[in-house]
């Protein structure tokens, strides 16, 4: 791919890591540099970075892998939807692996449902189209990165009158979450690495409140490892100097004030609502709710169906661990009760998700 | 929790096929251990050895850039053989027809069968044709059944890499299976991807008769990628192999389309690929006698088997940092072959 070997340079690599270790050689104790991003954590231990960076920095991954915390509830409704009978389920992939109380959309569609892995809204918006004695169901799940491309595709439903085009949400937005990690007294988190492809939709600014209120260092940072690398020396340098303002490493993509277009259509579809997140549980203005004036493509209310009383598995560490509170290692199923092929929590099942990237990558 | 039920992940070529044959099919049908599984069955008769191997070709589309279903049943075939070390002798076709295919399509594919046949240099000697109500097949699976003869006296199997051999490649990965993904209906990705899909018996034949004894094991990395390959060879010999990133030969266009993706191509499908091990002092030699055919110009030593062991897989990153590999688990993309 053109541009990328550029950012994956390992001379300038060495140079990173040696002034990442200057710069902390006489801080005393170890700073927690928590990266929020899915993406980020999946940079991290595919380039294998951790080992490379000094004793002094920790690295924990955080709660901003979609998949990993969309309650075992909305997988139930997406299974209780799956089973109506001229349902179809267009989803993206890894939402088909999610467990729920007692199946997946994967074994749904192992026994008959329709499920359809899609790469875009727009293609589930072709697929109603192309089925129009069927309803589809989209599964909006998803941050800011997402969001706006679902929001176009029920415009875009609208436009071509599609009636039988349905979106089940459960989007969330950044950077409340963080707001509510910074604040945990059991957590310190001492700096953000703040997600890249949120950050070009909600822009940098987005952070400014974060870093004045929270007193957190936060640098938006990009996805090659020398991004995430240069991204760790600034928030290191912002630590041993103790600052806490919001940098943007990524400049050759976020702006200050983000894709205003894009948050023109998210706005316009959307509202701001409270939402659960596995783990973390109920956090104010953290989610996204289909408006009134677009309630006929909101499955949530315009299909009924039963579902099953939510079950989450009793040693599952999850939650904890899209807090950084525990790394997969110390979760007691990982590896032996949970693993990619037979997940039992969704941090497995995400390909973003940390247990997958440590189960995949970890030495 | 565990499936009751066949899921798609269990045609991948990882972990879950793994699964299925370990605990439903080998105990059933045969009993032969994991550790000696592979690319095809060498039987001892009358004091000479035969290679038998079978494969079945359900790649949906069946037509796609660089190939299609019927060179791919050929050369499949004909890999899986070579890959023991044997020369291909003679093949047999199984072909499952739905009801409805264009006799056109099927002319084309039977031609493409031939032609690969030609190529590999081996007989088509042997078939069965059925036909299947429309909306009960797939317009065409084939199956193919070969016999392969040795030459010489070498045991070349996934159990035979030693510490210190070199892991040679002998182009880019993930060819196959984008090429297959990025013509895939529903998946507006325009690109010149093609797939790799070739016969590999000659360049094996050529690199056994120059320096034999030094190729130590074969397997060509099919479905489930490189990944899933050299951590077969790695459990099945005991060593611990390390790659590295900086020498992996992937193809610009693959490395795009696996980005936007999110798909890595060390687990995606190869169908004109083959990992040799080999013992280092004939690494070079090997390499060189690769990049002189055509199967090979993009030749690369990527890698090294390292201490006796259990069985992992790192990769040596490019920035400096070392990460282990695993095998794919579930479906990355299903009907790829």
């Amino acid at each position: 791919m053109k541009y990328s070997a550029e950012f994956r340079d390992p001379v300038l690599a060495r140079g990173l890591l040696e002034a990442i270790a200057e710069t902390v050689a006489g801080y005393r104790g170890r700073m927690t540099l928590m990266e929020v991003c899915g993406t980020h954590t999946m940079a991290i231990y595919q380039h294998g970075i951790r080992a490379l960076l000094p004793e002094a920095i920790r690295l924990i991954s955080g709660p901003g892998c979609p998949v990993c915390v969309t309650p075992v509830g909305y997988v139930d409704h997406a299974i209780a939807l799956a089973r109506r009978p001229g349902t179809i389920i267009a989803t993206f992939g890894d939402m088909v692996r999610v467990p729920g109380s007692s199946s997946s959309l994967l074994r749904e569609k192992a026994l008959g449902a329709d499920v359809r892995i899609v790469y875009s809204p727009l293609d589930a918006l072709t697929l109603a189209e192309n089925n129009r004695q069927q309803t589809v169901v989209f599964l909006g799940v998803g941050f800011e990165t997402t969001a706006p491309t679902v929001a176009g595709s029920i415009l875009e439903a609208r436009r071509r009158k599609l009636d039988n085009y349905l979106v089940l949400t459960a989007h969330k937005t950044m950077p409340t979450p963080m707001a509510a990690l910074a604040s945990d007294p059991e957590l310190q988190v001492d700096g953000y690495l703040c997600p890249a492809h949120v950050s070009a939709v909600i822009g940098a600014d987005a952070y400014l409140p974060l870093a004045e209120k929270h007193r957190v260092p936060c640098v938006v940072t990009g996805f090659e490892p020398l991004d995430v690398l240069q991204g760790v020396l600034m928030l290191s340098r912002q630590t041993v100097a103790g600052e806490a303002r919001v940098e943007n490493q990524y400049r050759r993509y976020v702006k200050p004030d983000g894709n205003p277009r894009a948050r023109a259509i998210l706005e316009e579809v959307f509202s701001p609502c409270d939402a659960r997140w596995r783990g973390i549980g109920e956090i104010a203005g953290s989610g996204l709710e289909i408006r009134e004036a677009f309630a006929s493509f909101d499955a949530a209310c315009q299909l009924s169906v039963t579902i099953e009383e939510p079950v989450e598995h009793g040693g599952c560490l999850c939650g904890e661990i899209l807090k950084g509170k525990v790394t997969p290692k110390e979760c007691p199923l990982f590896r032996t009760l949970c693993t990619p092929e037979d997940p039992v929590g969704a941090c497995m099942v995400s390909s973003e998700g940390t247990c997958a990237a440590e189960y995949k990558y970890g030495c | 929790m565990k499936s009751d039920v066949i899921l798609l992940g269990h045609g991948s070529g990882g972990k879950l096929s793994h699964q299925l044959l370990d605990d439903l099919i080998i105990p059933i049908l045969s009993g032969i251990a994991t550790r000696d599984q592979n690319d095809a069955a060498v039987l001892h008769h009358d004091g000479g050895r035969l290679a038998f191997t079978t494969d079945s070709y359900v790649v949906d589309p069946i037509f796609f850039p660089g190939g299609n279903i019927g060179d791919l049943a050929i050369n499949g075939t004909v890999n899986d053989l070579a890959m023991t070390g044997a020369r291909p002798l003679a093949i047999s076709v199984g072909l499952i027809l739905e009801e409805g295919l264009p006799l056109a399509d099927l002319q084309t594919i039977l031609e493409a069968m031939r032609g690969a046949a030609d190529r590999a240099g081996v007989a088509i000697v042997t078939g069965d044709t059925k036909v299947v109500p429309r909306g009960k097949g797939d317009r065409i699976f084939i199956n193919t059944s070969g016999i392969g003869v040795f030459d010489h006296p070498l045991e070349i199997r996934g159990s035979g890499a030693r510490p210190g051999d070199k892991i040679l490649i002998n182009g880019t990965i993930g060819d196959h299976g984008m090429a297959v993904l990025a013509s895939r209906e529903g998946l507006a990705l325009e690109s010149d991807i093609r797939s790799d899909s070739a016969p590999l018996n000659g360049l094996v034949a050529e690199i056994l008769a120059a320096s034999g004894g030094a190729i130590h094991a074969l397997r060509d990395p099919t479905r489930g990628g490189v990944a899933t390959t050299l951590k077969e060879i790695a459990l099945q010999s005991g060593v611990d192999i390390t790659l590295r990133e900086s020498a992996l030969p992937v193809g610009e266009a693959v490395a795009g389309a696996c980005a936007i993706l999110g798909l890595d191509p060390l687990f995606v499908a190869n169908e004109g690929k083959l990992l040799a091990v080999v013992a280092p002092e004939a690494a070079e030699e090997i390499l060189a006698l690769m990049r002189r055919r055509p199967e090979g110009r993009e030749a690369a030593i990527i890698g090294e088997v390292g201490a006796v062991s259990a069985g992992k897989v790192y990769m040596a990153t490019a920035i400096g940092g070392r990460r282990a590999i695993e095998m794919l688990a579930g479906e990355q993309l299903p009907r790829i072959c």
